[in-house]
């Protein structure tokens, strides 16, 4: 009994292991893609500036301190502020930043889509004038017939 | 002119407006001799707590944006912290804004050149931005009334805070 309680065991953490596995180490090549560089105003990545190397040093202390991506990124924010990261929060007043592009451009397919339509129904209504021409209209229409009546060619 | 076509041009016009804002909006002007110096509530860089440049009014004060990274403020600060020593007091300070730093690094800076002067954190280069700084350090001489009297985008040494910062204050010890 016990021996297959052990096994049971031994099964479930196997099954948990990748979760366990699952949230990676932070490191530096990752987080420097993610955040800016105040001073230079490019990402961290791609600088090499003086503030740019104590900021990087800043990330290196906290991996080894064994914080996560996002308590690394946290901590940045409150040195340097919002600015520091490369993309916009998606929670807050940050998420329009998200939210707007995507409604903006519906809106412009929606404002595009019912111009083509009444577009085409212009065309449409076009095409049946052209069909049936201008010309005079009621008792115009039959004094003309009367007229032409008269001459028989 | 029709509603539709009203729409459309107000449309375009909200659209130039909103980019002429960015524009605007991204790039600071520099404050000049006259205007008033910006004075929001900035945290202390040691002690905790906040402090703004109003709480300095009736006292003449220069303003000194630096950052431990940089190099040109590691020569000046020694020629601010003995100019704070002959003329600091009751009508005059040095006020350090330590911008785009790390707090850490900040402290060691200002524990390195033994500075007494009062230091403000700027860390998201907010306080610099009002100033129109392009650069570290900068130094604005305000006057008690709260407007810049001086100004100089680059770093000061003894012999300049003596000819050109000295001149503007009180003679007796300030």
């Amino acid at each position: 009994m016990k021996a297959r309680l052990l096994l049971m065991a031994l099964a479930l953490l196997m099954a948990l292991a990748p979760t366990a596995t699952a949230a990676p180490r932070a490191s530096l090549t990752e987080i420097e893609k993610q955040v800016m560089c105040p001073v230079c105003g490019t990402l961290l990545q791609l600088a090499e500036s003086p503030q740019a190397q104590r900021e990087k040093a800043f990330i290196q202390r906290l991996i080894a301190e064994g914080k996560t991506e996002d308590q690394i990124k946290d901590a940045l924010v409150a040195e340097y502020g919002d600015e520091v990261l490369a993309l916009p929060r998606d929670s807050g007043f940050s998420l329009s930043a998200y939210v707007v592009p995507i409604v903006a451009f519906l809106v412009a397919v929606v404002a595009l889509a019912l111009g083509v339509l009444r577009w085409r129904r212009a065309g449409n209504q076009g095409g049946n004038d052209s069909a049936d021409p201008a010309g005079p209209k009621g008792d115009d229409a039959e004094r003309l017939d009367a007229d032409l009546a008269r001459y028989d060619l | 002119m029709s509603v539709r076509s009203s729409i459309a041009v107000l449309g375009v016009l909200a659209l130039v407006g909103l980019l002429v804002f960015g524009l605007v909006s991204k790039g600071g002007s520099r404050v000049a001799v006259g205007d008033r110096a910006p004075s929001p509530s900035l945290p202390r860089l040691e002690g905790g707590g906040s402090e703004s440049l109003a709480a300095y009014e009736g006292r003449w004060v220069l303003v000194n944006f630096w950052a431990s990274w940089c190099e040109p403020c590691k020569q000046e600060a020694p020629a601010l912290e003995d100019f704070q020593r002959q003329h600091g007091g009751p009508k005059f300070t040095v006020l350090g804004i330590d911008t785009r730093d790390l707090t850490d690094d900040g402290r060691g800076f200002v524990r390195e050149y033994g500075l007494t002067y009062p230091q403000l954190r700027d860390g998201d280069g907010g306080y610099a931005h009002d100033y129109g700084t392009t650069g570290v350090p900068e130094n604005f001489l305000v006057d008690p009334s709260g407007r810049v009297q001086w100004l100089l985008p680059g770093p000061v040494d003894e012999e300049y805070l003596r000819e050109q910062v000295a001149p503007f204050l009180p003679r007796e010890k300030s």
